[in-house]
């Protein structure tokens, strides 16, 4: 056993003095492999974990949300509509929602407005989503003007902001008093945007839903289980456009990797016919270059994945948010919780480092079984 | 004196240290994450809200689960997209499910 | 010692350029003693001192070793009792550029899973036999042909091998050098090795250190000549 260990150690003896020897190819080799595993990484466990935190927080949304459409939009909901389903068995709680958007021309970014179900507000005042705190300047005490739809500018008054640690689902809320949010969007007494509503039993929301559409056929019921599908599937279609774009730069890696590991140079030919005459077995040489595609696809794997994570968990996704977060002004700012899925970093290492190891194994294979004696045939 | 192996095997032990302190380091964070996690889900519950903040840019984006049945760039489920996040979300699975009865009832009978 | 019976080595057999470089050889290399192979090129000498190397194997015939029959055996032993018994220094000398000469030296002894530390004293020792302790470390392009060629002379003997195999080991070196390079020969045959070399270099065949000739012509042995006394 230990001389079998001293043999391997004299193997990698012989493969880092050869990489040291091609010291600018290997390292560069290196940063670009590096590299590679960074983003595939990056990109990997940015998703999952941002899956993962969107189906957690949103595990307290609305059972079910009721909408009305007109023509197939989106439209309000007219008064009434609260009362009769109020009265469907099952339903154990009924609210109307108030809410929308607002296009802040200054910032060329849409705000959401809404109209909170938990607090009190005093008209003429608002509380603020972290975003704003950030890109419009606001604290405790500012005052903000908005241009309502009727052209004119309501003034308020900041008096709270919402806490960073929840920015994931708050960064543009703008929360307002109910009357407040009618007047400044002239919004028909009455009337609300759209409705939620709890169910007692769990088992029954299906029911409900279809009950809800036979009584109002111009309602359309989001549950709860459909959100929170959207959410585990979000980034899923096609594991993000960065993927798409990555996909020719993976290939152009790939070409670059079976040329470099698979191409053996004449010089690399002529060293395993000399230590073949020396005496090493075909195992040997065979041992030695797998040392050589797995330390360097190991390393850069390790190296890539670690940048990744610090990447991703402590600085952000700084440098592949606005690319994954597509044409917003506002970008929330949040630092999500790391939920590392075993599965996945074991599919980025076998996908990383086999095919490398294996590409530099494929054409030593053929040299090193070449007979010892062909060094004293050149 | 050091040798080559000594040197590779070092570096490449020291990359695999770095690599299972960042299990360490997320086990960590996810037990100080624990407590603001729990505060958001009742934010949300609180607020009554369905979506997180990802996509600010339309409101197709910033709410997709909300959005229209046949908002601007959603008349199809895979039809071309304006902002690239709608390339990053599919269309919500709800939407796939209506639309095919719908498209079955829109196709011209034969 | 090494004995070879009918040895016959075709190459490309079976094939329309079917060609026999060795033509039914038997002979005996005598223990702890320099024997030379001379013929012209194409005579076939390279070919058998690869076949008595145990580099190739021959078409027909036997190769024993110590009275053992090893023609037969598979490659992987025949690879072991190669790294264990035959220390080899090529005309080009077959030095691994970018290395130092310490490491070219102990690269023999690396699938045996000696401990490092063993081969770099034994390659050391064997450096300041040769006068060469003090380019240890320098790579071996850097080295004159004399040096490289001292530095193939400790690889070759890294593994203490009884017998050394060397194929036109003066092509590269001067009249002064091949006389050195000789004088080594003479010291490791009288030390109790057995050295094996190719030639058609005068100077080598008709050196006093030299106890035996073979000559060759197309493949086959027509003389063999004892030209030096017994050493002590």
């Amino acid at each position: 056993m230990n001389r079998w260990i001293e043999k391997q150690r004299h193997l990698i003896d012989f493969t880092a003095s050869s990489l040291a020897r091609r010291k600018g190819k290997s390292l560069g080799l290196l940063v670009v492999y590096t590299l590679l595993v960074f983003v595939l990484a990056s990109v990997s466990l940015y998703t999952h974990a941002l899956r993962n935190e969107a189906t957690r927080v949103l595990a307290g949304t609305p059972e079910i949300v009721l909408q009305r459409l007109i023509a197939g939009r989106h439209d309000l909901v007219p008064p009434g509509y609260v009362e009769k389903i109020g009265r469907m068995r099952g339903v154990q709680k009924i609210e109307g929602r108030l809410w929308g958007y607002y296009y802040d021309s200054v910032l060329k970014a849409n705000y959401t407005f809404m109209v909170p179900a938990d607090r009190n507000i005093a008209e003429g005042e608002i509380t603020v989503g972290p975003a704003l705190e950030r890109s419009r300047g606001l604290a405790a005490g500012n005052g903000i003007s908005f241009r309502a739809y009727s052209g004119e500018l309501h003034t308020f008054i900041v008096t709270g902001v919402l806490a960073h640690e929840s920015e994931l689902v708050s960064a543009d809320l703008v929360l307002m008093s109910e009357a407040d949010f009618r007047r400044f969007f002239a919004y028909p007494e009455g009337h609300y945007t759209d409705i939620a509503l709890w169910v007692a039993n769990p088992q029954e929301v299906r029911n409900v839903g279809r009950k809800l559409i036979d009584a109002l056929p111009d309602s359309r019921p989001i549950l709860r289980e459909e959100v929170l599908r959207t959410y585990a599937s979000v980034f899923d279609w096609r594991e993000g456009m960065m993927l798409a774009l990555l996909s020719a730069a993976i290939l152009a890696f790939g070409i670059f990797a079976w040329e470099k590991a698979a191409g053996l140079s004449a010089e690399e030919k002529r060293e395993i016919g000399i230590l073949k005459a020396i005496g090493w077995e075909t195992g040997d040489v065979i041992a030695m270059k797998f040392w050589e595609g797995f330390l360097v696809s190991l390393l850069a794997f390790l190296l890539g994945y670690v940048a990744a994570y610090v990447h991703v968990f402590h600085f952000e996704f700084a440098l592949f948010a606005p690319v994954l977060q597509g044409w917003a002004v506002l970008y929330p700012s949040f630092a999500l919780t790391p939920r590392i899925d075993g599965v996945q970093v074991a599919t980025l290492f076998v996908f990383t480092v086999l095919p490398y190891t294996a590409a530099t194994l494929v054409p030593i294979w053929r040299a090193a079984t070449t007979d010892p004696d062909t060094v004293m045939r050149s | 004196m050091s040798r080559p192996s000594d040197r590779v095997l070092g570096f490449t032990l020291l990359a695999a240290a770095l690599f299972a302190a960042t299990f360490v380091d997320a086990a960590l964070r996810r037990g100080t994450h624990e407590a603001a996690l729990q505060r958001t889900a009742r934010l949300a519950e609180d607020l009554r809200l369905s979506d997180p903040v990802l996509f600010t840019e339309a409101r197709y984006t910033r709410h997709p689960t909300q959005a229209d049945l046949h908002s601007a760039f959603q008349d199809h489920p895979v039809a071309f997209e304006h902002f690239p996040s709608g390339s990053l979300l599919p269309p919500p699975a709800l939407l796939l499910d209506r639309h095919e009865p719908l498209d079955r009832e829109a196709a011209p009978s034969d | 010692m090494l004995e070879l019976a009918n040895i016959r080595k075709a190459f490309n057999q079976g094939r329309h350029n079917e060609y026999w470089a060795l033509k039914g050889i038997d002979l005996a290399i005598p223990p702890a003693r320099v024997s030379v192979l001379k013929g012209p090129s194409g005579s076939g000498k390279t070919t058998l001192l690869t076949i008595l190397g145990c580099l190739a194997r021959p078409t027909e015939g036997r190769v024993r070793l110590k009275g053992e029959d090893i023609s037969g055996l598979p490659e992987r032993f025949l690879t072991e009792i190669r790294r264990r018994s035959f220390g080899f220094i090529f005309q080009q000398f077959n030095l691994v550029r970018g290395l130092s000469a310490i490491d070219n030296i102990i690269l023999p002894g690396y699938p045996t899973g000696t401990p490092r530390a063993q081969l770099l004293q034994r390659a050391e020792a064997l450096l300041a036999d040769m006068q060469l302790a003090h380019r240890r470390d320098a790579k071996v392009e850097w080295l004159s042909g004399g040096e490289q060629q001292r530095v193939a002379i400790c690889r070759a003997l890294i593994n203490d091998p009884e017998i050394l195999v060397a194929d036109e080991p003066t092509a590269n070196l001067d009249s002064r050098l091949s006389a050195e390079f000789l004088a080594i020969l003479r010291r490791l045959a009288e030390a109790g090795r057995t050295v094996i070399l190719t030639s058609h270099d005068p100077l080598v065949v008709e050196s006093a250190v030299v106890d035996r000739v073979y000559s060759l012509r197309d493949g086959q042995l027509i003389d063999v000549r004892d030209v030096r006394r017994a050493a002590p």
